[in-house]
């Protein structure tokens, strides 16, 4: 798509307007985006094509891309899949949404998530459910399950999207795209919609290892009004615009953890890539992650304390749902809050609320953080044996339409395999590397802190010898 | 911990009464009894992890155990009041209208 426009094949302009009518005419099947950027994106598209024949283009100038609804973007709607936000206009763009702004994207859309990124289904979304593009009566995997079905519907090629669990790995899996979080302070947080801020995370959703690795280089950086966001120099982040991802120049050694192995059913599309691995010369190890059972209920702990504080500025008052004919300012917060918030985040607010009670405090919330260490010092001592990690990045593929909505412990079971990764801060992706059922499957890439470098590697290298990320939906898998 | 576990008026042991008011929530009592399932239910998921041995392990609150960034007490950038207050609901003179809280 870059090198059509350098090449002068077609316009930014054309090129925008082709993904706009595309959308407009293909949204209603998956319901992927909550807003259709129109007159924002022909106004951001014709800036590009100006922005190209002056000499100035970069390799993302006039790529229509969408963004998952979390991120602040001025003069566009920001939802965050809340009925609490169904009309709030950010008065500013997120750092991350400026510097791809910088670079000349085109954003053509919002697209649809669980709200506050709260789901691992897209079914929590107060503007309706998203479709999976492979099968209609199946789920995307959320949160970011808009992102991730917009890409594999080919509406756009790239998405963003936010991890606090597993919110972009698992929707790329389950929608047969690449997903890509990276480690915890690389892009940052400053306009994107806190949900627990300690494991919150953007990053690319696209359909190859080599677009993640461009995005991520023109998303991240750091930014001083994220008070956690990472000062950090990497030269290879900094030359992927000119030279692609890195090379590998050595085989690897990648661990198996044996306890995401334990219940995993479809084993032998994970076999059959690392197989292809292998030809590669990377070798295999199988390693122990002793506390992964423990990482969902410690992240429930930890992800829900912080978002029942998050939340508490949703009052009725500054911004957001207000309740009609308050009769007390209690009356206000409390109506306020529980009309403009759907039941999931509810649950969430409740069940943090719990948590970091008096009486509660040090039983869940401080053992929860100590649990996190543990699982964090687990992943360090595995890679000082291996370079990175493979699993697979969901328990099963996509599940249908209301199958775990009546059971929030069984849909908190889907993140099993991401949560540990987001408690220890390190970057991960998912790649499509097989089907069941007709169904995708991803296969997750784990790396030390800030080796994104590492699993893109290994993941570009897996892109060259398999086309599991090249098919589409509609053709026989 | 024993005054948490008092009910209102079911058996689950949460008092759901109590915590909606923490959370400023506003939850109808026929809605209590099965928000207290509910709860109940993922407390029992989350207390699995009691049984995991953590003495002498340091609390970790942030990942990587970064460090927070500081910067020198001065006004960096400048707010225009009109803009946010675009999204309130309701506005007069530039105030945030709520109802009113003193009689």
């Amino acid at each position: 798509m870059s090198a059509g426009l350098e090449a002068g094949e077609y316009t930014s302009v054309e090129l925008t307007e082709a993904h706009l009518t595309d959308i407009e005419q293909r949204n209603k099947q998956s319901n992927s985006f909550i807003t259709i950027a129109r007159e924002h994106a022909l106004a951001q598209a014709k800036a590009a094509d100006v922005k190209r024949a002056n000499g100035k283009a970069t390799l993302l100038t006039g790529v229509p891309i969408a963004h998952k609804d979390i991120f602040c973007t001025k003069g566009l709607l920001t939802t965050c899949g809340s009925k609490m936000l169904s009309n709030f206009y950010a008065p500013y763009n997120s750092s991350m949404v400026e510097r791809l702004n910088g670079a000349g994207i085109v954003t053509v859309g919002k697209t649809n998530m669980d709200e506050f990124a709260m789901g691992s289904s897209n079914e929590n979304s107060f503007f309706g459910p998203v479709t999976n593009p492979w099968d209609r009566s199946k789920v995307p995997g959320g949160s970011s399950g808009g992102s991730a079905a917009a890409v594999a519907d080919g509406l756009v090629a790239c998405a963003t999207g936010t991890d606090t669990g597993g919110s972009i790995r698992q929707p790329a899996a389950f929608c047969g795209i690449t997903g890509l979080k990276p480690t915890y302070g690389r892009i940052s947080r400053y306009g994107m919609v806190a949900f627990a801020s300690s494991l919150d995370q953007a990053g690319p959703m696209t359909r190859t290892a080599e677009d993640a690795g461009l995005m991520l280089s023109y998303m991240s950086g750091f930014d001083r009004r994220d008070s956690t966001s990472a000062r950090r120099e990497d030269d290879w982040l900094n030359a992927i615009a000119h030279n692609g991802i890195p090379k590998l120049v050595r085989p690897l050694t990648i661990g198996l953890p044996k306890e995401y192995f334990a219940d995993f059913a479809n084993t032998e599309v994970i076999e059959a890539a690392q197989a292809e691995l292998v030809k590669n010369g990377h070798t295999f190890k199988e390693v122990s992650l002793p506390h992964t059972q423990a990482a969902i209920p410690t992240y429930y702990v930890l992800a829900s304390a912080e978002a029942s504080t998050n939340l508490s500025r949703y009052d009725g008052v500054r911004y957001g749902h207000r309740c009609e004919n308050p009769t007390s300012l209690q009356d206000l917060y409390e109506r306020s809050r529980s009309e403009g918030f759907g039941e999931e985040v509810k649950r969430r607010i409740l069940t943090g609320t719990y948590t970091l009670s008096v009486g509660y405090f040090d039983a869940y919330y401080i053992k929860a953080q100590k649990i996190r260490r543990l699982i964090s010092n687990d992943f360090d001592k595995v890679f000082e044996e291996v370079d990175l990690l493979m699993t697979p990045t969901s328990p099963t593929p996509a599940f249908r339409l209301n199958k775990h909505t009546h059971n929030p412990v069984e849909m908190y079971q889907q993140d099993l395999y991401t949560v540990p990764t987001s408690l220890a801060g390190l970057p991960a992706l998912s790649v499509p590397c097989g089907f069941v059922n007709s169904l995708p499957i991803g296969m997750q890439l784990i790396g030390p802190a800030f080796r994104e470098d590492t699993i893109l590697s290994v993941a570009a290298q897996f892109q060259q010898i398999t086309d599991w990320h090249q098919r589409h939906p509609g053709e026989s898998a | 911990m024993k005054e948490m576990h008092m009910t209102d008026q079911d058996n689950t042991g949460i008092n759901i009464t109590h915590l909606a008011r923490l959370g400023r929530l506003a939850i109808p009592a026929s809605s209590h009894a099965s928000t207290a399932q509910e709860l109940k239910n993922i407390i029992a998921m989350i207390d699995a992890m009691q049984s995991i041995n953590t003495d002498g392990i340091e609390a970790l609150s942030h990942p990587l155990d970064s460090e927070q960034l500081m910067r020198a007490d001065v006004v960096s950038e400048t707010v225009s009041r009109d803009n946010f207050q675009n999204n309130a609901p309701k506005t007069e003179d530039g105030y945030y209208l709520v109802p009113r809280v003193i009689d």
